[in-house]
């Protein structure tokens, strides 16, 4: 995918970074104490709070991966806004007041009230800071997906940028100046997309077609076109589909046979080149070949059709009732040279609307890893670290519960409307098939720069914001879980700041190495993976200690332990992992599912209760 | 600058109210949105069927929403009301916030 920066685009960029930056020197002033640095002195009131928690929770991964996993693979994509929304029931109804009743700067505070364990802090600590580094991974990828359209720049000059932005903002000026940004940014990202979904369904749908070669024979081997100046190439068998390359004007270009039509079908293709170039259809990047997709065949059966403005209901409708060119894709071999060939995969849109383009619910696997990941988002919200410390930043258990309900509106409105832009940009011939976390920015594009400007900008504050609340939860677990615990000696107030602007820079800095290797996957997906941890993790021991007395401090610890270690586990050794970390193709993982939550959870609560009986007997018969 | 009041957790006598009525709402969420889950596993077919311009997972899906922002706001108003009775007579509790 080629893309032409804008000097306007550019400008508006860098105007969003250097206000930014002003809001934390400004905030700087009130990060002198830790009770300053990593909660805002609890000063913040309740409704910016909740909008800084819709800007911290509205992540790289809603904003650019659900869009994306939506103008992909339709309804799918909208399960993660399912779960994301239901996930802030727990922290609302079972997590919000009691925990901030018990806690002052971290989780741990709260898990650690009651028992006073080292053994639980030190846990909770390392956990806080796993959790949140599989967190940052994919703000980071969506960080450095932002900077090639925007700017022109490549992948992890993007994730560099945001990683030394942030941890500015973070050493800087701490929870206060990271709640201001994060309160600019839920608001711009809601006000925003309503514009973009305003533009989407006053342009409505309409139909278009992509080029064809006609065949004069297709007898078994032997495949003829009509047109005998287009000279026949290559030909590769894979996923079922039959590729043929075909030279048109001297250039390459590969087509896939559709033998019912008697016609060939364009294809885009990529192609890794043995001495380590890419060429894109066949051709360097900047030359532009490989165009931007996702388009609608028939509307109601009809070809050539406009639709002009349509209705939120409407609008689905229609494309319920339409035939959807989404693109699969196959790789195959071309001597030493590796190519992936997307192709043509009309799907009636009734089938779009459902589950099951991503996850498919066919086999007893499929089932397993969809309830797994539908557990996973539901018990993980309330289990992350970067939304349990904002309840420390206002000033009454009752401002936590208000907080979270302006959240909770905010976000919820926010995932309606991510419907409709992973629909439009599934419909409007904006996907770039090389990175689907840039389906909304390239749908703001579709209308005008100045719009794609600043979406883009606000896409990139979304993950300035959300990483910096990553860095300030981290850098509090480092001071106040694992530092003060393991010193013998007491920290003075200024150690605890200066200590912790050491962690949140070294946090930062894992944080852009990873963001560099994890290039290329979908943000969703990889926050998918932070959710299960967390929920596994964090979630049993916040609920047992909150809500059953039988609770004892080697329960908690061993809970988080076997939820850590068994979640991890699952995901390192799951196909997904051994397909795109690994890039182990077509070994099999020894995981049956790859999202490790329906497993892990439970495994997590029953060691907590297990233990606790353990170690309670063992009290009560020492006394 | 809006800023509420500095820190100060004094006894809030609705505390236990207020956890029994999120626990049940808790109860009543899960079982809609596992509803969800189980019909896409057990009868996804189910889902395809049309409701109106829509099908029943946009309308379950966006259901689950919208009745998430309604549940919140009940569960509030519901705090609100024994803050305010609970707490009414006892100047130093911060049951609630202005």
């Amino acid at each position: 995918m080629n893309y032409q920066p804008s000097v306007f685009a550019v400008i508006i960029f860098f105007a969003f970074i250097a206000f930014v930056l002003f809001i934390s020197r400004y905030f700087a002033k009130r990060a002198s104490s830790s009770a300053g640095f990593y909660t805002a002195g609890g000063q913040i009131h309740w409704s910016v709070n909740g909008i800084a928690f819709a800007g911290d929770y509205l992540s790289a991964a809603s904003f650019l991966g659900i869009c994306g996993m939506i103008a992909v693979y339709g309804f799918d994509g909208f399960l993660y806004s399912i779960g994301y929304l239901a996930g802030w029931m727990v922290a609302l109804f079972v997590i919000a007041e009691p925990l901030k009743r018990m806690g002052k700067f971290t989780f741990a505070d709260a898990l650690d009230s009651k028992f006073k364990s080292k053994g639980i802090r030190i846990t909770a600590g390392i956990s806080t800071l796993i959790v949140s580094m599989f967190y940052l991974i994919p703000q980071m990828v969506g960080a450095g997906s932002l900077v090639t359209p925007l700017l022109g720049w490549p992948h992890w000059v993007g994730v560099i940028l945001v990683g030394i932005v942030v941890i500015i903002i973070v050493a800087t000026a701490g929870m206060a100046s990271t709640t201001y940004v994060q309160f600019l940014k839920g608001s711009l990202l809601i006000i925003f997309s309503i514009v973009l979904v305003v533009l989407v369904l006053g342009k409505g749908l309409k139909t278009s077609e992509y080029d064809t070669l006609k065949l004069e024979s297709t007898d078994g081997q032997n495949i003829a076109l009509e047109d005998r100046s287009k000279i026949i190439g290559d030909r590769w068998e894979a996923k079922g589909k039959t590729f043929i390359e075909v030279m048109i004007d001297g250039k390459a270009t590969i087509w896939s046979l559709n033998k019912e039509k008697n016609i060939l079908e364009e294809t885009l293709f990529v192609t890794n080149l043995a001495d380590g170039g890419i060429l894109y259809n066949g051709a360097p990047k900047e030359d532009g070949r490989f165009k931007q997709v996702g388009d609608l065949i028939d509307i109601e059966g009809e070809t050539n059709v406009n639709t002009g403005s349509l209705g939120m209901f409407k609008f689905i409708g229609k494309i319920k009732n339409s035939t959807v060119i989404r693109w699969d894709k196959a790789v195959v071999m071309d001597g030493k040279d590796k190519v992936t060939i997307y192709y043509q995969h009309p799907t009636p849109g009734k089938e779009i609307l459902v589950p099951g383009q991503k996850f498919p619910v066919k086999t007893g696997r499929d089932k397993m890893n969809f309830i797994s990941l539908m557990l996973a988002l539901f018990f993980g919200t309330a289990a992350l670290p970067h939304i349990l410390i904002r309840y420390y930043t206002v000033s009454s258990p009752a401002a936590a519960r208000k907080s979270t309900i302006v959240a909770i509106l905010s976000i919820g409105l926010f995932y309606i409307l991510t419907l409709f832009m992973g629909l439009g940009s599934m419909t409007h011939g904006v996907l770039d098939l090389t990175n689907s976390n840039m389906a909304a920015p390239l749908l703001a594009r579709d209308f005008s720069v100045a719009i794609f400007a600043i979406i883009s900008a606000v896409a990139f504050a979304t993950v300035l914001g959300t990483v910096s609340g990553l860095l300030v939860a981290s850098s509090g677990a480092v001071v106040h879980d694992l530092v003060a615990k393991i010193s013998k000696k007491d920290l003075t107030d200024k150690k605890q700041v200066s200590i912790g602007k050491l962690a949140a820079i070294v946090v930062g800095v894992i944080a852009i190495i990873l963001g560099i290797i994890f290039k290329g996957m979908n943000v969703s997906f990889l926050v998918g993976w932070a959710f299960a941890v967390a929920a596994s993790a964090n979630l049993p021991a916040i609920i047992m200690v909150l809500f059953w007395k039988g609770t004892t401090a080697k329960g908690v610890i061993a809970s988080i332990t076997v939820g850590l270690i068994s979640a991890m586990t699952i995901i390192l050794l799951s196909q997904t992992t051994y397909d795109n970390i690994y890039h182990l193709v077509g070994v099999k993982a020894p995981m049956p599912i790859d999202n490790p939550a329906i497993i892990s959870v439970p495994l997590s609560f029953i060691t907590l209760v297990v233990v606790s009986l353990l170690t309670k007997k063992k009290d009560v018969s020492s006394k | 600058m809006l800023h509420g009041k500095a820190a100060k957790n004094v006894e809030d006598k609705a505390s236990g109210i207020k956890t029994k009525i999120g626990l049940w709402m808790f109860l009543l969420y899960t079982i809609v949105y596992f509803g969800f889950i189980i019909v896409t596993v057990m009868k996804p077919e189910l889902m395809g069927k049309d409701i109106g311009h829509l099908n029943l997972a946009i309308v379950y899906g966006l259901g689950l929403i919208v009745f998430a922002l309604i549940l919140a706001l009940i569960y509030n108003a519901l705090c609100n009301k024994y803050e305010k009775k609970l707490n009414t007579n006892d100047k130093t509790a911060t049951g609630g916030v202005k």
